[in-house]
């Protein structure tokens, strides 16, 4: 009997943790209407990957389903915080403005791999290589589309 | 009290199921492994819900089917904590809630290294009829198990484990190297064990079309596990080890299913262990509660 006492005790604190995290977090969310903003800050990460694995290029940028292959993996992992279309969402910043857009697949596949611990982007490396690849294959192809004016990628 | 702890404890098993049903799920890329750890912690906010199960056989007693249920869940993106409850049947014995941990992860450095370190601590509260097996440690031997549900629950059991994870990622290879050490908060020495694994997608590249049987959704690996014996009596005598091959399904739905056949390596080792578990990743879960509690909509 004392064990489950105990075990409620431990789940309640483990709740509580949760609620003072969770709200912590959602304070920083912009009030209902507005558009998620960032401190532009946060996109300098980007020019924190050193210069041998900003200047690495995507072996699957010439692979015709890395795109596609991209869209799934960005929805089933980074939609959550990024947004269902890249746009920014309750934790991650906007995926399709231009300090992303205009940095090297390297530099975006540095970040995956690397994540921003501290800032609460986790580490990525736990998809494999190619999997990474192929989503920075699928971001960049936001910057893409937008230059011409149609959608990224459709949906598989 | 015991009506009050039933319904709390149903109450919480509902909270739960219902999470299950209604919360978005994530697909979730999950390691296969029962006992080793990498250095992969659970995203910030997200709740995973794991049920786990050991069937082991017991030579000169009784078999026993052993459980625990996990919830898991990413406080920061360094910082995972786990809260588990166990429990146990031993055939033509008895069932036993056999206590609770709660386990914390923390993630030492900020960038990906060719080894990366996790640090590991874990308060137990158990009986002596806890068989999950979830760790090697000390002396802990097939024949510790032969004492009756009975007996073995009056053993009270308040324990700190320490963990140091090292584990790299290369070529699509998992390797880790987890070091034990575990200190009974009675009087008891030290004790200290082992676990290490290795495993690989089927396939690295994913699919250009959601499927459920593609190679990339399947996780193969192998682990083994053991105890290193006490403070007084270090090394590998009287202790037990087990090597098993492990195998992760990680579904589109956001379910991973996980098997492990795992076999003795001694005789103070169980001769098969059969384990199985079903887990499910819940995303924001943090959001969730902060909302349930009048957090920002």
């Amino acid at each position: 009997m004392k064990a489950a006492a105990a075990a409620l005790a431990v789940s309640a604190s483990f709740l509580a943790v949760s609620v003072v995290l969770a709200q912590t977090r959602s304070s920083d969310k912009p009030p209902v209407g507005a558009a998620p903003k960032y401190d532009p800050a946060i996109y300098a990460e980007l020019q924190k990957a050193p210069e041998k694995a900003r200047n690495r290029a995507n072996p699957l940028q010439n692979d015709a389903d890395a795109v596609a292959a991209g869209a799934i993996l960005f929805e089933q992992h980074c939609a959550e915080c990024h947004g269902d279309a890249a746009q920014g969402g309750k934790k991650g910043p906007n995926l399709r403005a231009v300090e992303v857009q205009g940095a090297t697949p390297g530099a975006i596949f540095w970040i995956l791999t690397n994540g921003v611990v501290r800032k609460g982007m986790p580490v990525w490396s736990k998809l494999p290589e190619p999997q990474r690849w192929q989503l920075v294959r699928y971001i960049k192809s936001l910057g893409e589309a937008a230059r011409v004016g149609e959608s990224p990628a459709p949906k598989p | 009290m015991a009506l009050f702890c039933r319904l709390a404890l149903h109450g919480f098993f509902s909270f739960f199921v219902f999470l299950v049903l209604y919360l978005p799920p994530a697909r979730a890329q999950e390691q296969p492994y029962f006992v080793a750890y990498d250095h992969y912690l659970e995203e910030p906010g997200s709740l995973e819900i794991e049920y786990f199960s050991t069937f082991g056989t017991q030579r000169g007693g009784n078999n026993f089917h052993a459980y625990w249920a996990e919830f898991e869940y990413g406080a920061t993106a360094w910082w995972t904590t786990e809260f588990y409850l166990d429990g146990q049947t031993t055939f033509h014995d008895s069932t036993e809630f056999t206590g609770f941990r709660w386990e914390n992860r923390f993630r030492l450095l900020k960038h990906e290294h060719f080894i990366n370190p996790v640090l590991y601590v874990e308060y137990e509260n158990k009986n002596g009829a806890d068989k999950i097996l979830k760790e090697g440690e000390g002396h802990d031997v097939e024949s510790d198990f032969l004492v009756s549900n009975a007996e073995a629950r009056k053993e009270h059991i308040h324990e700190v484990e320490l963990k140091l994870i090292l584990s790299s990622t290369f070529k699509g290879w998992n390797f880790t190297e987890n070091t034990l050490a575990a200190k009974n908060l009675s009087n008891s020495p030290w004790e200290f064990g082992y676990a290490l694994g290795a495993s690989r997608p089927l396939a690295l590249k994913a699919s250009a079309k959601r499927c459920t049987f593609c190679p990339q959704n399947f996780v193969g690996g192998v682990e083994m596990f053991g105890g290193l014996g006490d403070r007084h009596n270090f090394g590998l005598h009287d202790t037990s080890h087990y090597l098993a091959p492990v195998l992760a399904w990680n579904l589109p739905s956001g379910w991973t299913l996980r098997v492990s056949p795992g076999f003795g390596l001694n005789d103070n080792s169980h001769q098969f262990l059969m384990r199985w578990g079903v887990s499910r990743e819940i995303t924001g879960f943090g959001s969730m509660v902060s909302r349930l509690f009048g957090g920002h909509k």
